[in-house]
């Protein structure tokens, strides 16, 4: 199986790869996917809580070079969008973007997945209701 | 190095033109490293270049069809069929009439089992087979099945072998459902077991079952002798033993007992009616040819992969943690080495050492996305066999790929933990089982 320039890049030379203290309140954390399915991504993101924008984000990833790759350009498309922006982006931007064969497509959906799982465990961690998008409380804990 | 520096053929051409990037060019290779290095030869094999000599008068000046009864042609290549009859037979302790020759062993395991099940249909329905077979055992068996035959699929323990009360207790021998056949591989194609061959064929031949086996992983590579083994039926094939691909042959025995096998293919019935069709003069010259290599230098062989692959196996061994032989090593083929990087995916990890030809057992790189169903035989998590590599080595690998090989996969093992959130969670002390993992 041959890999677009793109996905052998990133495998190459992955962007943010590390770990964020998921303690802090400004964290959010997602780890999608299944060590016995064969793939494992963990993306973390530290939001400005004054502009709700991402101005770090860190992955790590168990899983193929096509996942990998998902993974590492979803940390590049987060960081310095705001969380709602950080939303709008879907599997299939990732797809064109690495040119994934249809059975790679899965690792895709999972980085999809990792960013909103991310962004949902920072909402959680500062009350923010999925609906409104906004802080309605300042985290404390 | 003057008889182990068959490196120039492990450089095997055209494997870098699949689009993949090769890295690391710009480094010099260390002497008897050529790159892209072949180290899968359970897979398939380079041809020898002695048995490509010995094949090449069969393509043109000595054509005949070997079943040419009335002229000169015709002789000359029946004569060089029945020199490689030989050959083949002398390998495994068989006699020149009992083998008969096939486009490979995929066609022989579907000889032997469909034929057997077919003449035998009389006498029973029931066949006796185990669940880490090739694909051209278990899709034959399920073949049968639809056809009515009962199949039975043997477990196997942990280390990859059979426990033979579980045959000796599957075997019917009353009743409208006897067993009529056990086929039982030799050794794996993916971890190299060898399965306890002459107990097998004893119990088999004390309950009055024919017994098949699939010793195509194990013929020229391991001491085969279908009399001592209480083998009945043998499939074996010319492309595993540096021999040509499209040509194998089956051993049909013909005494203590005479096995009959109803044929599959129709059409002139040559093979004494078991396997019609034009024999392939080039490519069983080239079959009897290896099988002969393989009697005289066998055992040279199989001592110098041995200490190949368990030089392999220390090297990485002491260089990584959370390694993991799959399969048990004492029951095991020469030249092979079935290694779990745990934490780290099998694919991602052939992505970084594309120069290097071996297989993973990962899902990923097959179209089933479906890890190997061999290791998840042995009781294996899927992560387990999603992270293991398949060393094969062969004639042809020497010592100086072998570090080549260990010290990229130790880099690129390295470098992918760094990436591997499982690792650095087994690192912290989580234990991973506990995690209610989203499946996906």
């Amino acid at each position: 199986m041959a890999y677009s320039d793109k996905v052998v890049d990133h495998y190459e030379n992955p962007r943010n790869v590390g770990t964020l203290d998921k303690s802090s309140s400004e964290v959010g954390t997602g780890l999608v996917g299944a060590p016995e399915c064969g793939d494992v991504m963990r993306l973390q993101i530290k939001v400005n809580p004054e502009t709700q924008v991402i101005e770090d984000a860190k992955f790590k990833t168990f899983g193929c070079g096509s996942a990998i790759a998902s993974s590492s350009l979803a940390t590049e498309w987060v960081k310095g969008k705001t969380v709602s922006e950080a939303l709008t982006i879907s599997n299939t931007d990732i797809v064109k973007e690495l040119a994934l064969p249809p059975v790679k497509i899965h690792c895709s959906v999972l980085a999809e997945d990792a960013i909103r799982a991310a962004i949902g465990d920072w909402k959680k961690k500062n009350n923010v209701s999925e609906e409104a998008g906004v802080a309605t409380a300042v985290a404390a804990h | 190095m003057s008889t182990e520096n068959g490196s120039t053929n492990g450089a095997v051409p055209g494997l870098n033109s699949t689009g993949v990037v090769i890295t690391n060019s710009a480094t010099p290779l260390p002497e008897g490293v050529h790159l892209p290095l072949y180290m899968d030869n359970h897979a398939t094999t380079p041809l020898d270049p002695r048995v490509l000599e010995a094949m090449m008068p069969y393509f043109t000046g000595k054509f005949g069809n070997a079943a040419s009864r009335n002229h000169q042609f015709g002789w000359e290549a029946e004569s060089a069929v029945e020199i490689a009859r030989g050959q083949i037979a002398k390998l495994i302790g068989a006699t020149a009439k009992e083998i008969i020759f096939t486009s490979g062993a995929t066609e022989s395991n579907n000889l032997a089992i469909k034929g057997i099940a077919e003449m035998y249909k009389e006498r029973g329905n029931h066949i006796i087979t185990q669940v880490t077979e090739h694909k051209a055992v278990l899709d034959t068996c399920k073949k049968l099945e639809k056809m009515g035959y009962i199949v039975t699929y043997l477990p196997v323990s942990a280390d990859g072998l059979i426990d033979l009360d579980d045959l000796r207790r599957a075997i019917v021998t009353e009743g409208p459902n006897k067993t009529i056949l056990v086929s039982i591989m030799y050794a794996n194609n993916e971890i190299g077991v060898i399965q306890p061959i002459r107990e097998i064929g004893k119990i088999c031949h004390e309950k009055g079952v024919l017994f098949h086996t699939d010793a195509v992983q194990a013929v020229g590579k391991i001491p085969v002798d279908v009399i001592a083994d209480n083998i009945d039926v043998l499939s074996l094939s010319g492309h595993k033993i540096y021999g040509p691909k499209g040509v194998g042959a089956l051993y049909v025995r013909r005494r203590n007992p005479r096995v009959q096998i109803t044929e599959q293919i129709n059409g002139g019935g040559h093979e004494r009616g078991m396997r019609s069709g034009t024999l392939n003069v080039p490519g069983i010259v080239g079959l009897g040819a290896a099988c002969e290599i393989c009697m005289n230098e066998m055992a040279d062989e199989a001592k110098r992969e041995i200490e190949l692959r368990d030089y392999l196996k220390v090297k990485l061994e002491s260089a990584l943690d959370y390694t993991q032989v799959n399969g048990n090593m004492e029951h095991h083929l020469p030249g092979n080495l079935n290694m779990s990087f745990v934490y780290v995916e099998g694919e991602s990890l052939l992505m970084g050492i594309n120069d290097i030809a071996v297989s993973s057992g990962s899902a990923c790189t097959s179209a089933t996305l479906e890890p190997s169903y061999v290791l998840k035989a042995l009781g294996l998590g899927d992560e387990i066999a999603h992270s293991s590599i398949r060393f094969g080595l062969g004639r042809f690998n020497n010592k100086a790929e072998v570090d080549y090989v260990a010290n990229k996969i130790i880099d690129v093992v390295l470098k992918l933990r760094e990436l591997s959130p499982l690792y650095e969670m087994v690192k912290e002390g989580i234990d991973l089982t506990k995690i209610e993992w989203a499946a996906h």
